[in-house]
């Protein structure tokens, strides 16, 4: 299922080529510091059916240097360029050789992620410039907006070059929340580890758990009973139902149909206080183990078609107010091209004809017939909602179905695994309700943590956004904002 | 009689000022109970006015008189206007100089107050919400300025006292085309003029799609104590006017304290009934996308420009 090659840097740019042609898409760039050497691995997945490959590059540990597949991949170049900017790793030949996580007062020289790196130091000297490209000419005007906003929202900058109401171009400044979380994981436990994982991004705690999880099974050895799955692919499915629920009604508030919103969030908290009683916490949190899963409670059946019928109504009425369907329909085009060439996960490639899925590329349980994945190719606001709300449908739909021949209260989990057993190194793909998660791990010796890597949907789809808007206005860019809602804290670990 | 004069005139300011708030919570508060929550009750704005005036005054750096004297203008445009429309009494002793052209053009003088103030504040948002507005009034005042021109027709003066006593006289003048017209028209500018949905977002958050709320950002304390106080009299005056001009029955047409009495209870009545409209229609209506207000303004426009040649082609028949 997953083959680990290891390779000379020299054929790599060859053999990633080889890969990416072959259907391939680049799930994850890891940099790992050896005693004896830098390695990468580079983690191409596919499917069905289910299909990972590794590439694995040494390189010499004073000079780390690696020829770029930037030409090749646009995942890989900011892959590229988020670790040179915390592993100091230089991608030869980069087209794009500027910074990317690193935070602005970072002192120069200095590389988290590097084992002698030590706490962090106080904030030194700016190493920038790092000068906003200029759009110049008549009426060209800039709108600076962020890091700070108004509302409960996290923080980023972005920088507006607009004539008129229209935007020429748009510059996302990211990466304020640096949390330094792959750092954290490593010397941890595994069970130590999966409050971290639930933390990376606070709406997709059973995304990032499982794949960790998952990782960390592979890497072990464990063979997780059936049952843990399907109460797993049950948690998943409820995580994707409540975050869908809520982005349907802000999408409507952002276009001030206030109403819709209220009962959208209505809606929501029942099914918080739902995952409360099936997990104990809101956010479904402690659902998903390693090894297995524990539910509390099974979701009711009466409550939860219920549930479907209130989104049903919700969504046919914003559907139906043709100044709503008017503000969706055609705004912030995002082309089927633009998204493959961007490696677009999630509902955002969805939403522009690229049907990638987790749950049928790299099943972790059967899930059936009934998982359908919904997929339209107009690009704008109106599809990202439509996709939402037919996956709100298949959701319910395989809830029902996985949730029938369930017992709960109780924990199903695989034995211990023994000390020592396993590859050591794991690899977890989930559809969480952004897109696909990746996480991949690696144990020390004694069953420790050496290394996490987890990728959020959210690193790939972020150059998307302003893709989108260009020639959007710019009153049309929360909207645009909330359809794409990525994750500020799953981006910047 | 000009004891009961002066006293309505005070009242009218009185009452726009004083109610203004009361009329901005209570348009929120049936809001909020219909959207489903309990809402922060009517009298949130005032606690909300009392709360910044406690505030010390912060000016940003660099910004210039017009940022300065914004607030105060807009209050005082609109308490001058308040004091010259007939919204309690048409038989006042400024009723003389209560002309339709003088109010459209104070509440302009203090849209362009504002809008000079958002340039001046020098941001972006400012400058963006200023451009906004200006799109908008532009649009917006000449709608106001034709359909009330459409109701002078009758009268035969553009002074708003006659136009106002005419039409309780003469009940007959608003079910013409012309008025149905005018008072379409003059609803839609209203709504654009003081910032409400489908043209503007008042309770938005999201500073890229603000109008009014974008001009104001830089504003804290005591100035935007004013700032609201101007936009919540606004409302108030405007809802007034409207009020005064398609359902004028109960404003005093003589000098008399028990019609005075009886002009302010309607008055109070008319412009809740008009706010719990508004503030209902708003639950069910969604923010137009910026380019097509323009559209929905031409719109009222097109229907003020109507009312005008109506009211001129029936009035030369009869």
């Amino acid at each position: 299922m997953r083959t680990m090659h290891d390779i000379h840097a020299a054929e790599l740019a060859k053999r990633a080529e080889e890969l990416l042609a072959a259907g391939h898409r680049l799930a994850l760039i890891a940099a790992h510091h050896d005693p004896d050497a830098v390695r990468i691995v580079y983690l191409f997945a596919s499917g069905p059916p289910d299909t990972r490959i590794e590439l694995h590059v040494r390189l010499a540990r004073d000079r780390p240097e690696v020829p770029t597949l930037a030409p090749l991949s646009f995942p890989a170049g900011r892959f590229e360029r988020e670790m040179r900017d915390l592993h100091g790793i230089v991608p030869l030949d980069h087209p794009l050789p500027r910074r990317l996580v690193r935070h602005f007062h970072w002192p120069r020289g200095w590389y988290p992620m590097r084992p002698d790196a030590g706490p962090p130091p106080p904030f030194g000297e700016q190493e920038g410039p790092y000068p906003f490209l200029e759009v110049e000419g008549d009426g060209v005007y800039e709108i600076p907006v962020g890091p700070v906003h108004a509302g409960l929202i996290e923080p980023g900058h972005f920088r507006f070059s607009v004539v008129g109401e229209t935007i020429l171009k748009l510059k996302a400044r990211l990466w304020f929340v640096h949390k330094g979380i792959e750092k954290l994981f490593q010397g941890r436990s595994v069970a130590a580890g999966l409050p971290l994982a639930e933390r990376i991004s606070g709406d997709t705690a059973v995304g990032h758990a499982l794949a960790y999880c998952l990782a960390v099974e592979e890497a072990t050895g464990t063979k997780v009973p059936a049952d843990a799955q399907r109460a797993r692919a049950l948690l998943l499915e409820l995580e994707r139902l409540h975050n869908h629920v809520a982005d349907l009604g802000m999408l409507c508030n952002d276009v001030g149909h206030g109403i819709l919103n209220t009962h959208a969030q209505r809606v929501r908290e029942q099914l918080l206080r739902l995952g409360a009683e099936i997990t104990g916490h809101r956010l479904l949190r402690g659902g998903v183990i390693p090894g297995g899963a524990a539910l509390r409670a099974l979701p009711d059946p009466v409550r939860l078609r219920a549930i479907g019928e209130d989104i049903r109504e919700i969504t046919d009425l914003a559907l139906g107010h043709s100044t709503v369907r008017d503000r969706f329909t055609g705004t912030a085009i995002l082309t089927t091209q633009a998204a493959r060439d961007i490696g677009c996960l999630g509902y955002v490639a969805r939403a522009s004809g690229l049907a990638g899925d987790a749950r049928t590329a790299h099943p972790f349980t059967p899930y059936g017939a009934l998982l359908e994945v919904p997929v339209h190719d107009s690009g704008d606001v109106l599809a990202r909602f439509l996709v939402r709300a037919e996956e709100i449908e298949t959701s319910l739909a395989l809830i029902d179905q996985l949730a029938d021949g369930l017992m709960a209260p109780g924990t199903v989990l695989a034995p211990s695994p023994v000390p020592g057993a396993g590859p050591r190194t794991g690899v977890g793909l989930v559809e969480g309700w952004r897109g696909t998660i990746a996480t991949r791990v690696e144990l020390a010796l004694d069953g420790t943590l050496a290394r996490v890597k987890p990728v959020d949907p959210s690193f790939f789809n972020w150059p998307a956004l302003p893709l989108a808007l260009a020639d959007t206005i710019v009153p049309d860019f929360p909207l645009t904002n909330k359809s794409f809602n990525l994750s500020y804290a799953g981006n910047d670990l | 009689m000009s004891g009961v004069g002066y006293v309505a005139v005070a009242g009218q300011v009185a009452v726009v000022a004083a109610g203004g708030p009361l009329l901005a919570g209570w348009m929120r508060q049936v809001r909020a109970r219909m959207e489903g929550r309990v809402g922060a009750g009517v009298l949130q704005p005032w606690r909300d006015m009392r709360k910044l005036l406690r505030k010390e005054p912060i000016t940003p750096v660099g910004t210039g008189p017009a940022l300065r004297i914004a607030p105060a203008l807009v209050v005082a445009t609109v308490a001058v206007a308040a004091a010259l429309v007939p919204l309690l009494s048409t038989d006042t002793p400024i009723s003389d100089r209560a002309d339709l052209i003088l109010v459209v053009a104070l509440i302009a003088l203090g849209t362009l107050a504002l809008a000079l103030a958002g340039l001046d504040s020098g941001t972006a948002f400012g400058g963006m919400g200023a451009s906004r507005e200006m799109t908008v009034a532009a649009l917006v005042e000449p709608t106001i300025l034709l359909s009330v021109f459409a109701l002078s027709i009758p009268a035969g003066s553009t002074n708003l006292p006659a136009i106002v006593s005419g039409t309780v006289h003469d009940p007959a003048r608003l079910a013409s085309p012309a008025g149905l017209l005018a008072t379409a028209a003059l609803a839609v500018a209203v709504l654009a003029e003081t910032g409400r949905i489908p043209v503007d977002n008042p309770s938005t958050h999201l500073e890229l799609t603000m109008i009014h709320e974008a001009m104001v950002l830089e504003y804290a304390g005591p100035d935007l104590a004013l700032v609201e106080l101007g936009a919540q009299m606004r409302l108030t005056l405007l809802l007034g006017l409207l009020a005064s001009l398609f359902a004028p029955w109960g404003i005093a047409t003589s000098a008399s304290w028990a019609a005075l009495a009886v002009a302010l209870a309607l008055f109070t009545l008319k412009v809740a009934v008009l706010g719990a409209v508004l503030a209902a229609a708003e639950v069910f209506w969604a923010k137009l996308r910026l380019f097509r207000v323009p559209e929905l303004l031409a719109g009222s426009f097109l229907l003020a420009l109507l009312a005008v040649i109506v009211s001129y082609f029936l009035s030369s028949e009869s």
